[in-house]
């Protein structure tokens, strides 16, 4: 009797001592555009709250530059505390050899099974039934922004769907605007296939091909149409010569564009440029024709560790930045949308709501993250940006596509 | 060995020749293990792992030379390739004819002359990634060269190599020109003054023109510096990556990518490693088939001479 007691009395002082001194945990993120530092700093803050502190790593550029140093930082045995990915496959090696703390534990204490909408997000995370991530937002791609500006110039109404836009191209250049913003670099021409394929083959085609890797839709009539969709939309932003997505975002602000397909992280910039959602500018989720959107997004991972201190505290901040206040906190600074569908977003801008709505509603894909590889999804990006910069027919772009899907993993 | 046929001496000295100098010997052995171990070590195990199916993580998974297959069928490595093979001709002998020019023109005792050798060289001194960027700002049809130029009045000029993929690998080719043959003219000016003063005078009482001399006397006599120069440009191109990087990020599309940007995206951001040492691998075999020829006949035919 006394020796449980008192083994019960080691474990929890075992378990109280690192929550009684402070603990530094080094955070790696790739959130330092303005708005990501305002989102990034509500986590710091929430932390540090908590008596602990947050040292941030913030790593200049994008995914893909800081992805190579986080990655490389854990493999050559001087990882961090806790960072950032996308989540999706780009850890699943980092898990396989045991590189990456198993979360499970803290999962079931906090219920995550049931708080985490859309459900698919936690699935990302899990491998072998264990939750290696916490998500912290939910960011998706498919959305079309319109200039209400350039329309008005051509004396055209705002279109409500994909299909009114292509129609009312023609008008657009007419009056001397460039109907479709593209900025000339290959996650965008892919981002913009995503937003396509799902507008015109409909979902049920794209889970075949992106989730099943089914090459026989790739090649098929379904498809077909896509490309059909795709060397119409290279002809309308031909004469984009932008390269980063903001800069064309830039020209949907001003209205010398009248539309680009971007993701939701958009909206920032058009926050920044003072406009205001349904009278500047308009933004279709699902390209107005399907209420859909993928959940991508970001997570943090944990690196293991060899200090248990460190470890207890790690499993704390996990706990932290999926609960309540922190996600609706980070996630109005953020733009994006929440990981829980039992918060209270109301003071969320029109885009956002309508997001929201469509993951209320259920109307949602996995991210291309999520399905290939990283390997797939460069090869898929290198025949984009081919595609979009040459003069590629739809038939070969097909082809390739379809054989990059026959060897995809 | 006039060392053992003295009988006076000991057979046991022989050694000594392996310890003559055996300080500087000893100095050396970390830049030999460090040769040996990192370059050597580091190219057979990047060699050995480009026949397996690594990802993020190399493993010992071996799939023949289905990497290579896949390397040779992705258009991506056929265009990088290619714009290499363009940039590589076009640039080592721009190089070698602009750098060989200002250093004559230079060598022609003109004023201020150190004046125009520091403007010649500056741009070496910055790194490409600025050279890039700043090349990037000046080719921009809507504030470069081509906004200039119509402020002058010339409404329907066009200059806009960048954003045409035609014409891409051309604009990286201007600002690496920029940036290179200023190094290239400073060895060049050393190997010209280092020219005797009396074959100038011996050329003149012949009456062979300058420019003849130049090209009949003092160019062959500069032999060392012309492989100098030549295994500078030649290590340039190869690693060409920072610039392309700066100035168009293999844009528009995939036109100006290049074998080094393919190796780094597709060992880090595809996380596909076997793939990358694939790539580089294919790299290292096109930098030996032109260096072992060139070894063989400037170092065993001057043997044989």
């Amino acid at each position: 009797m006394s020796k449980i007691l008192k083994s019960l009395l080691v474990s929890s002082a075992l378990v109280a001592a690192p929550a009684s001194q402070a603990i530094e945990l080094e955070v790696t993120h790739w959130w330092t555009s303005g708005g990501e530092a305002a989102a990034v700093s509500k986590f710091a803050d929430a932390w540090n709250a908590t008596g602990n502190s947050w040292l941030d790593g913030a790593i200049a550029g994008s995914g893909g530059t800081a992805r190579p140093i986080i990655i490389s930082r854990i493999l050559g045995g001087d990882p961090m505390a806790a960072t950032q990915l996308n989540h999706g496959r780009q850890a699943e090696e980092l898990i396989e050899a045991g590189l990456l703390l198993d979360l499970s534990d803290v999962a079931e204490a906090g219920g995550w099974a049931d708080i985490v909408n859309p459900s698919a997000l936690l699935d990302s995370c899990t491998l072998d039934g264990k939750i290696y991530c916490v998500p912290v937002n939910i960011h998706s791609a498919q959305w079309l922004w319109l200039s209400h500006a350039a329309y008005e110039n051509a004396g055209l109404d705002v279109p409500n769907d994909w299909n009114e836009f292509v129609a009312s191209a023609g008008e657009l250049q007419a009056a001397g605007t460039l109907p479709l913003a593209m900025g000339q670099q290959g996650w965008q021409q892919n981002l913009a296939f995503g937003a396509i394929t799902i507008a015109v083959a409909g979902t049920e085609a794209w889970r075949e091909v992106t989730v099943n890797k089914n090459a026989e839709v790739a090649a098929g009539p379904e498809y077909a149409a896509v490309f059909e969709a795709m060397v119409n939309a290279r002809e309308l932003a031909s004469e984009s010569n932008v390269q980063d997505w903001n800069q064309a975002t830039n020209m949907v602000i001003t209205g010398t564009a009248g539309a680009q397909l971007m993701g939701d992280w958009a909206q920032g910039e058009f926050a920044v440029a003072g406009q205001v959602e349904g009278v500047d500018y308009s933004c279709l989720p699902g390209l107005g024709l399907n209420d859909i959107l993928d959940t991508g997004g970001d997570a943090f991972y944990f690196p293991v560790n060899d200090d248990p201190a460190i470890t207890a505290a790690q499993k704390e901040l996990a706990a932290l930045l999926i609960s309540p206040e922190v996600q609706v906190s980070f996630n109005l600074a953020k733009g994006s949308l929440p990981v829980r569908g039992d918060i209270d977003m109301s003071s969320a801008n029109g885009c956002m709501q309508k997001g929201l709505k469509i993951l209320a509603s259920g109307g949602i894909l996995p991210s291309g993250d999520m399905s290939l590889s990283a390997d797939t999804q460069t090869q898929i990006e290198d025949l984009m940006a081919q595609f979009w910069s040459g003069d590629m027919s739809a038939a070969d772009a097909q082809d390739d596509y379809a054989e990059l899907i026959a060897k995809a993993d | 060995m006039t060392v053992i046929s003295d009988p006076h001496i000991q057979p046991t000295k022989r050694p000594r020749r392996l310890f003559k100098n055996l300080m500087a010997k000893l100095a050396s052995i970390p830049m030999i293990l460090t040769a040996l171990v990192v370059f050597v070590g580091g190219t057979a195990w990047t060699v050995v792992y480009s026949f397996t199916g690594s990802r993020m993580l190399p493993k010992t998974n071996w799939v023949g030379l289905d990497q290579y297959e896949r390397l040779w069928n992705s258009d991506r490595w056929i265009i990088s390739i290619t714009n290499l093979g363009i940039y590589g001709s076009c640039s080592l002998v721009l190089t070698l004819v602009i750098g060989f020019s200002l250093a004559a023109c230079l060598d022609r005792k003109i004023r201020f002359e150190s004046a125009f050798r520091s403007i010649f060289l500056y741009p070496f001194a910055l790194s490409f990634v600025v050279t890039g960027l700043a090349w990037q700002w000046i080719l921009n049809p809507d504030f470069g060269v081509q906004s200039v130029v119509r402020g002058w009045g010339w409404e329907s000029f066009v200059f806009n190599p960048l954003n045409d993929a035609n014409t891409v690998i051309y604009g990286l080719l201007i600002a690496g020109l920029w940036q290179g043959t200023g190094l290239i003219m400073c060895i060049m000016l050393a190997g010209l003054r280092g020219i005797d003063e009396d074959i100038w005078k011996a050329t003149r009482v012949d009456g062979i023109g300058t420019i003849k001399t130049y090209i009949v006397v003092i160019i062959p006599m500069m032999r060392p510096v012309f492989i100098t120069s030549l295994v500078l440009i030649a290590s340039g191109i190869i690693k060409l990556y920072d610039l392309v990087v700066a100035q168009t990020g293999g844009g528009p599309g995939l036109a100006s990518e290049v074998p080094a940007k393919y190796v780094i995206e597709y060992m880090f951001r595809a996380q596909n490693l076997g793939q990358g040492f694939a790539a580089s691998t294919m790299m290292l075999c096109s930098v030996v088939v032109i260096l072992i020829p060139w070894a063989y006949l400037e170092f065993g035919g001057r043997k044989r001479g």
